[in-house]
């Protein structure tokens, strides 16, 4: 019996975000955080966009996963993370500073540097939880040519076509077909993303990172300022220890909400 | 200044959110010029034309008879060449996060998406998870902005009467790349948080799925329903029926007691008329105590179970 694999080469566009458990200091000049004393992570919902590849790939029997990410060399970071989850091999577009750029400088980019891979398939995370710009995926399939779909909740992929569930408002749904090559952005909740094995971090250590460098020409929107949002709505804090918090809890719910 | 506002709607009804951006485009100011595409839209134009703008477009194709990200895309281009937009607006739905995207790399111009202000050319917009905002600006002439729920109110639309013109587009099939069903809803869920009184809400601060009971044991003393933010529903710790936000329920109860959760504006949108929102989280710089009543900082694992036993012996 023969049986019909498709190969299926695939890219992972991932981003390194600052964690959400790091304090958030506006630099100096105003323009970003004080990345001094920031952990770095992978983009969460880039998490399900890996995993999402990978069982694809499973599922084909065949295929190849290269996980993509711009930036400065940290970077590497999260590619390694991605490579240790079982994909192939990395591809890093580095850039010298630590900079927020122009979503579509990035996208170009990008494009620049896979064009000649001829990907089948390129799925990124809905948007990052930094600067939720969410359209780098969709700027690369429209500049490859390629057919988009955004949140996918649900992938159905077979030799012939490449099906995907879309997320649409208020708990509706979607089914699109879509014509080969595609990119598609994944919504978070697609899967449960794996872990990385000990085989998996030891094995990526000699996996390949192609490292490319970037080049940012005009960058069309720049991030002026950063600034905290100003209060519209008059709120009592409690910050009292723990069994004072109870009491004027209680009280709240009691005499102010009439809960009970 | 020309502007162009595309408008969304579903079964005969335009968008909360298309109305929002009219509202936006008519406070930046210019002929503002409306785009409906598709069919069963005579209710949309109607309304239209009670609106203080320059006209509505309307484009009816058989290629495009829904919505379609390869159709939307060249029918707005075709619409651009000719209205010739300093700004191109919709709401920031999960329609335009589909297509602008597309129009973006297509006109080479930037996409600066979900903005909760415009003033002078300068765009705020929230960033970190709602925790910052930031101030973008464009060195390019056109640029394509979406609004975030919320950000203008419909309320605020200047009223008068508009023109209707129809706009021929010609398509060519072989850019039409996607093909999609007809949009379905899951089955119906277990809960109705729609309608509960009291509701006490569970995000990814409790940690870990066998602390969510602390959640049901508080909402049985209240006498409340349980949901949560979505990552608690990503991680499958509590089904979707639960979840609240934009791509949840939207409720409205006299109590929303939250525990654990950041505030991020997904969620927010689904909570914030809520009469009441107490909010425990052990960050005091969660965006939630932002549009809490009462902001309770402290860790939720400490006060919870201490507060249970407080109102079970009441
Ligand atoms: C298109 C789209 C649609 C989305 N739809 C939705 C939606 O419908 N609903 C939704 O909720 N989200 C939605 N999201 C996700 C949303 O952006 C946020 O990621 C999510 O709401 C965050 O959930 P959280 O607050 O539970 O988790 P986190 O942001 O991780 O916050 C956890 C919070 O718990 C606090 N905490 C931790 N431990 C404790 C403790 N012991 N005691 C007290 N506090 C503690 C932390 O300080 C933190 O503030 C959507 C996102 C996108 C892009």
């Amino acid at each position: 019996m023969i049986i019909n694999q498709k190969y299926m080469k695939i890219a992972v566009l991932v981003k390194q975000v600052i964690g959400s458990e790091s304090a958030l200091e506006i630099s100096s000049d105003q323009k970003w955080i004080d990345e001094s004393n920031a952990t770095f992570v992978m983009n969460p919902p880039d998490n399900y966009a890996i995993e999402e590849a990978m069982q694809i790939k499973e599922k084909l029997g065949d295929g190849e996963v290269v996980i993509v990410s711009m930036g400065p060399q940290r970077v590497q970071k999260v590619i390694r993370e991605g490579l240790s989850k079982g994909a192939d091999r990395g591809i890093h577009i580095e850039t010298q500073e630590s900079k927020n750029i122009d979503p579509l400088e990035v996208a170009k980019n990008i494009c620049h540097s896979i064009e000649q891979e001829n990907f089948d398939l390129i799925l990124s995370g809905l948007q990052s939880d930094d600067t939720g710009m969410g359209q780098t995926g969709v700027l690369i399939g429209e500049l490859l040519n390629m057919s988009t779909a955004t949140l996918a909740i649900e992938t159905d992929i077979d030799q012939e076509t490449i099906k995907v569930k879309r997320e649409l408002e208020s708990g509706w749904f979607q089914w699109v077909t879509l014509d080969s090559p595609s990119s598609v952005s994944i919504q978070s909740g697609i899967n449960q993303p794996r872990y990385p094995s000990l085989k998996g971090i030891m094995g990526a250590k000699k996996k390949e990172i192609k490292v490319i460098a970037a080049s940012i020409e005009d960058s069309k929107q720049n991030l002026d300022k950063i600034f905290v949002p100003q209060k519209s709505k008059e709120t009592e804090v409690i910050d009292t220890d723990v069994d004072a918090s109870v009491d004027r809890i209680v009280d709240i719910l009691r005499s102010e909400i009439k809960a009970f | 200044m020309n502007i162009l506002v595309i408008i969304e709607h579903k079964n005969g009804v335009m968008h909360r959110m298309s109305k929002e951006a009219i509202a936006g485009a008519q406070k930046i100011g210019g002929n503002v010029t409306a785009l409906v595409i598709g069919e069963n839209s005579d209710s949309i134009t109607d309304e239209l034309s009670s609106f203080q703008i320059e006209k509505t477009l309307l484009v009816t194709n058989e290629k495009v008879t829904s919505y379609n990200v390869d159709g939307y895309k060249e029918i707005i281009l075709q619409i651009v060449k000719v209205v010739n937009p300093e700004f191109i607006i919709t709401g920031h739905t999960y329609q335009a996060r589909d297509f602008m995207p597309r129009l973006s790399a297509s006109l080479d111009i930037p996409f600066i998406p979900d903005l909760v202000s415009v003033e002078n050319s300068s765009f705020t917009k929230q960033i970190m998870n709602s925790k910052l905002n930031a101030s973008i600006s464009s060195s390019s002439g056109p640029v394509l902005i979406s609004f975030q729920s919320a950000s203008f109110s419909e309320e605020n639309i200047s009223k008068g009467s508009s023109p209707l013109e129809k706009f021929e587009v010609s398509l060519d099939a072989s850019n039409i790349r996607s093909t999609a069903d007809e949009p379905f809803q899951e089955s119906a869920s277990e809960v109705d948080l729609e309608s509960a009184e009291l509701i006490v809400s569970v995000g990814r601060g409790i940690e870990k799925e066998e602390n969510k009971s602390i959640a049901f044991d508080l909402a049985e003393v209240l006498g409340a329903e349980v949901s949560a933010s979505r990552p608690v529903v990503d991680a499958g710790w509590l089904p979707s029926s639960r979840q609240v936000g934009s791509s949840g329920s939207t409720v409205s109860p006299k109590l929303y007691f939250s525990l654990g959760v950041s505030g991020a504006i997904q969620h927010v949108v689904g909570m914030k008329g809520s009469k009441n929102i107490l909010a425990i989280n052990k960050d005091p710089d969660a965006p939630i105590f932002e549009i809490a009543d009462y902001a309770v900082v402290g860790d939720l694992l400490d006060i919870i179970p201490k507060l249970i036993e407080k109102l079970k012996d009441l």
